[in-house]
């Protein structure tokens, strides 16, 4: 891993030429030629173009094919009704139970050591490597009719799978990890010098986390949740396996698309399709908002 | 803490712990006869042979983004930047419609194609597609902020010592990327190896030919194989798990590099 150093001139040239030459150097050293710089934008521009912005349009595209009447159309059917309903009611729960777990969870690992701290991140963590579709399975080897609590459940008359309780337990699954880590770093570098402060005031525990550190993570709250609910109202893998694609019933918005694409009925799969990427770019346009009031707000720490 | 363990152990042990279970009532000789199968083989060949092809595209394309986004200006560019994320955060489902219909025959860009005589839905080339989709923000995102917070005064002590700058590119920036390009591919990767939702639409779904491994896995269940859908994914689980491992020793292995500021 040698250096080649190559003389960019004699040294005995003239000095204001030398000098001349030092300064557009430095100016070089950082970039590349004006041809290098146009085919590296171009080449970015075209590739994301191609694959994220095309598909975008596209959806919008075909879903006002015939028409804003038959977009209108399509969304008011009742089994598009049925599946918004149900989407928001599978994100309000999941959203619900992450955020308690994910502020408990960020709390344990940022504030406090304890053995065993690595594998419960990397636990935390696994929802987002997994296959989807394993996250449904696992719930059909649990739940099924010949899962491990299959028969306690029928004997009970409860139903999880191809019902809502499997259908919330699985988005939960899959959005586990979306809260907790949007705070842990947070909370690490917040460390707990202002709880101490607080607890040897003597405020209560609860009088801490609520008037101290909840205001300081407010924003990333808000990140984590943002982000839980867009992928809770998209998963689709997981939610495919465990709703029994029941009509009206356990369909929710993905599903739905699904059915409808397969059904040739394009323009209400495009329909149902265009709403998931309206809430796709609406958390887009809020996550940069967060974002910037994240910087400013470690910007302000320091 | 009590709470903390107990929730992680209802939602994720248990059921993970349910899927080793299930595994472990096959004899191994039962395990290896549906793990070599033709059809269990190809499918595996096809989600991991294609997610490493689609994740080596999404590191040279994603590093060639994040060089446009992070070092020049250009009109567009913050626009561009957020449009990175898209993948992130649109629905599987949405992105698995939305790049069939583009690239079916008679769509936008599969007319063109096919009048090349390239077909694209329907063909694993498909696939490939939507796992490069899928992969692009990985790459980008664990990248990005690497080559932003790299210190100027490397790049410019080896361009006065006489470098050129491709010498600068290769033997300086490079390796101080190495960690964060590792990272994002092994990401990319793994969020290909289990896509599902994206590919299904597109992939044409020929057993042994564009059948991927998470949709064999949907076919044994709904057959009511319960075996070798647990079987395929125990395979599939343990591959995630070595590839988080990875990555984490990646990112402490990328930490002890860089001097703490």
């Amino acid at each position: 891993m040698t250096m080649q150093i190559v003389h960019s001139g004699p040294v005995t040239s003239s000095n204001e030429k030398t000098r001349a030459r030092e300064a557009f150097a430095r100016d070089n050293l950082r970039t590349e030629p004006k041809a290098v710089r146009i085919a590296v934008i171009t080449i970015a521009i075209t590739f994301l173009t191609v694959f994220v912005v095309l598909p975008l349009v596209v959806v919008f595209a075909h879903a006002f094919s015939k028409g804003i009447a038959a977009y209108l159309a399509a969304l008011a059917e009742p089994e598009a009704l049925a599946a918004i309903r149900l989407t928001l009611l599978v994100a309000a729960i999941s959203v619900g139970l992450n955020l308690v777990f994910g502020l408990v969870a960020a709390w344990a690992i940022a504030k406090f050591d304890f053995p065993g701290k690595t594998f419960l991140i990397t636990l935390i963590d696994l929802p987002f490597s997994v296959s989807p579709v394993i996250s449904g399975l696992v719930f059909v080897l649990l739940f099924g009719a010949q899962g491990y609590f299959g028969s306690w459940l029928r004997d009970h008359d409860i139903q999880i799978l191809f019902a809502v309780p499997g259908i919330a337990l699985a988005t939960t699954f899959v959005t586990f990890p979306f809260v907790a880590r949007a705070l842990i770093p947070l909370m690490q570098e917040q460390g707990t010098q202002e709880e101490e402060a607080a607890i040897s005031l003597g405020a209560s525990g609860l009088q801490t986390f609520f008037r101290v550190t909840l205001p300081n993570i407010k924003w990333g709250v808000l990140y984590g949740v943002l982000l839980c609910n867009a992928r809770a109202m998209g998963e689709f893998g997981a939610v495919s396996v465990v709703s029994g694609h029941i009509r009206g019933e356990t369909n929710t918005m993905p599903l739905l698309v699904e059915i409808l694409y397969n059904e040739y009925q394009f323009v209400a799969a495009f329909a149902i399709a265009s709403l998931l990427a309206m809430l796709a770019l609406i958390t887009l346009i809020a996550k940069t908002v967060l974002e910037r009031h994240l910087d400013e707000g470690q910007a302000s720490d320091h | 803490m009590g709470l903390t363990l107990s929730w992680l152990s209802v939602i994720i042990l248990i059921p993970l712990a349910g899927l080793f279970l299930k595994s472990l009532e096959l004899s191994p000789e039962q395990f290896w006869d549906i793990l070599t199968s033709r059809r269990t083989l190809n499918a595996l060949r096809v989600s991991f042979g294609l997610a490493f092809a689609a994740a080596s595209v999404n590191l040279v394309m994603g590093s060639v983004i994040v060089w446009a986004l992070v070092r020049y200006r250009f009109p567009g560019r913050r626009l561009f930047d957020a449009i990175v994320d898209v993948p992130f955060a649109l629905p599987t489902a949405v992105a698995g419609v939305a790049l069939t219909a583009l690239f079916a025959e008679k769509g936008w860009l599969g007319a063109p194609l096919a009048a090349l005589g390239i077909k694209v839905a329907f063909t694993p080339v498909g696939i490939f597609v939507a796992m490069i989709f899928i992969g692009i923000p990985f790459v980008v995102r664990t990248v990005q902020p690497v080559l932003q917070d790299l210190d100027p005064e490397i790049e410019e002590a080896a361009g006065s010592l006489g470098a050129s700058r491709w010498q600068t590119i290769i033997r300086v920036i490079l390796p101080s990327l190495a960690p964060a390009l590792l990272t994002g591919l092994a990401l990319a990767f793994a969020r290909a190896v289990g896509e599902y939702g994206s590919v299904i639409f597109i992939a044409g779904n020929l057993p042994n030919v564009s059948e991927i491994a998470p949709l064999l896995i949907v076919i044994r269940l709904s057959e009511f194989r319960y075996a070798d859908a647990t079987a395929i994914a125990v395979v599939m689980l343990v591959v995630s798990f070595v590839i988080i491992f990875a990555v984490n020793r990646l990112q402490r292995w990328a930490q002890s590099r860089i001097p703490a500021r």
